[in-house]
């Protein structure tokens, strides 16, 4: 077994390890840095709750290998709670009742941060195109889209 | 579950890329966006030995203009090409299409040349490249040749690529004056695979239809054009109906298959009522 020394950074910190080339990206960030804040579920890119962004694009990190990440910046939901203060967007879920049972949130966390970067002002159309990228098996898809809508708000709010 | 272990290769150049397919085929396999692959690797369904990664060839994302054709690079993103001016202008249905498919985080990582190297039938692409007329262009260590998107997919899963080749490049054929497209498909929700979608392009000059490609996705085969129904199209008005008698001949000659959410009954349905409004859509985009 051949191991690849690899150097990213994760959440703003360098990790530098070496890897096995079939080491997924959500496994690395969950056993090799302990980073539990990403969910597996599916792990064949249908159910999203395993959304990371590298170099501030979403993507399936159950697709893609570890070793691909080389190099590049991933944020992960671990990351969004600054000094154990919840960012805007998670204190919007927890206002608005974004979450039931919580195992989908880190993945819909991690699409509407991209949307948000993208489109500080997203539509509902926008919204929902977004996180229907993921399942919610609650179906608490209503109140995520309101989760989001407030975090806009907030951030609007924030910003004058 | 997890891949099956393999050998990790990435190349920093397409030469170099190229030199690593012919040294390791035919257990290498090219790893573009992995959207289709490394789900199949996470089920076992496949297991290469090696994997070349050409994330890092530098180039080989490129969307450009070359004389009559609008050019695409194998590793051009589907977010990119969903965004893409020149593909707006140059390929309208393109465009159309990819609002079908997949969802965003699939996109960013997903790639034209992957996703016609996997040849799934129900996918959008290879029904929209072939409508498009458009060629592959394939590359080995030791040459380069095109190949028509109708002769590229050979079946279900199965393309022309032979061993030592790869994907490089996309050529469509610029819309002209004249000419028209569009994509319509049905699917479960938004973004899921396809279980019946038509692409139709048609080009109209003094009232008359004089060109016409239908090609369908969610069908036994990737990439398909039904030339019946073309044939029946060339010089008619498209009119309700002439477009009404080429989509009951599209319903006829397609091998729909069966799939656990569409029969083959309900298939042929589809691509009747489908067809109808592609043309129809076409036609408008035409004038």
């Amino acid at each position: 077994m051949t191991l690849i020394p690899m150097s990213l950074k994760v959440n703003g910190t360098r990790f530098e390890r070496a890897v096995e080339p079939r080491r997924l990206l959500s496994d690395f960030l969950r056993e090799d840095l302990d980073l539990k804040a990403t969910h597996v579920g599916c792990e064949h890119g249908v159910c999203g709750t395993c959304t990371v962004l590298v170099d501030g694009q979403a993507v399936r990190s159950c697709l893609s290998f570890a070793v691909q990440a080389d190099g590049c910046e991933v944020r992960t939901a671990d990351g969004l709670a600054q000094g154990g203060k919840l960012s805007v967007l998670q204190q919007a879920f927890w206002e608005k009742h974004g979450l039931q049972c919580g195992f989908c949130t880190p993945g819909m966390l991690m699409v509407a941060t991209e949307l948000l970067e993208r489109t500080p002002r997203p539509t509902k159309a926008e919204i929902e195109e977004a996180i229907s990228a993921n399942l919610c098996r609650c179906t608490g898809y209503y109140t995520i889209v309101e989760s989001v809508q407030r975090a806009a708000e907030m951030m609007q709010e924030g910003a004058k | 579950m997890k891949p099956a272990p393999f050998e990790y290769v990435r190349p920093d150049s397409l030469p170099a890329a190229l030199d690593a397919l012919a040294r390791h085929a035919p257990a290498g396999r090219i790893l573009a966006g992995g959207q289709s692959l490394v789900p199949m690797m996470n089920l076992r369904l496949v297991k290469p030995a090696v994997l070349i990664d050409i994330n890092r060839v530098p180039g080989l994302a490129d969307i450009r203009v070359d004389g009559g054709e609008l050019v695409i690079g194998a590793l051009a993103r589907h977010a990119a090409l969903l965004a893409s001016e020149l593909v707006a202008k140059h390929c309208p249905l393109m465009v159309e299409a990819y609002r079908c498919v997949a969802h965003g985080p699939i996109r960013n990582r997903g790639t034209l040349g992957g996703n016609i190297s996997h040849a799934d039938p129900a996918s959008e692409m290879p029904a929209v490249l072939a409508a498009c007329e458009a060629k592959i262009g394939v590359r080995s260590a030791k040459r380069a040749r095109t190949v028509p998107a109708t002769e590229f997919f050979t079946g279900a899963l199965a393309t022309a690529l032979a061993e030592g080749e790869m994907v490089t490049e996309i050529r469509i054929p610029i819309a002209k004056p004249g000419q028209g497209g569009a994509w319509r498909e049905t699917a479960n929700r938004k973004g899921d695979f396809a279980m019946a979608g038509v692409a139709a392009v048609v080009t109209v000059a003094g009232g008359k239809c004089t060109h016409a490609s239908v090609a369908v996705a969610g069908m036994e085969q990737p990439g398909v054009r039904l030339p019946a129904v073309e044939k029946q199209l060339v010089g008619t008005a498209l009119d309700a109906a002439a477009i009404a008698a080429a989509d009951r001949m599209a319903a006829e000659v397609v091998r729909p298959g069966g799939s656990y959410h569409a029969d083959p009954v309900y298939k042929r349905e589809l691509v009747e009522t489908l067809t109808t409004h592609a043309l129809a859509a076409a036609r408008e985009r035409a004038r």
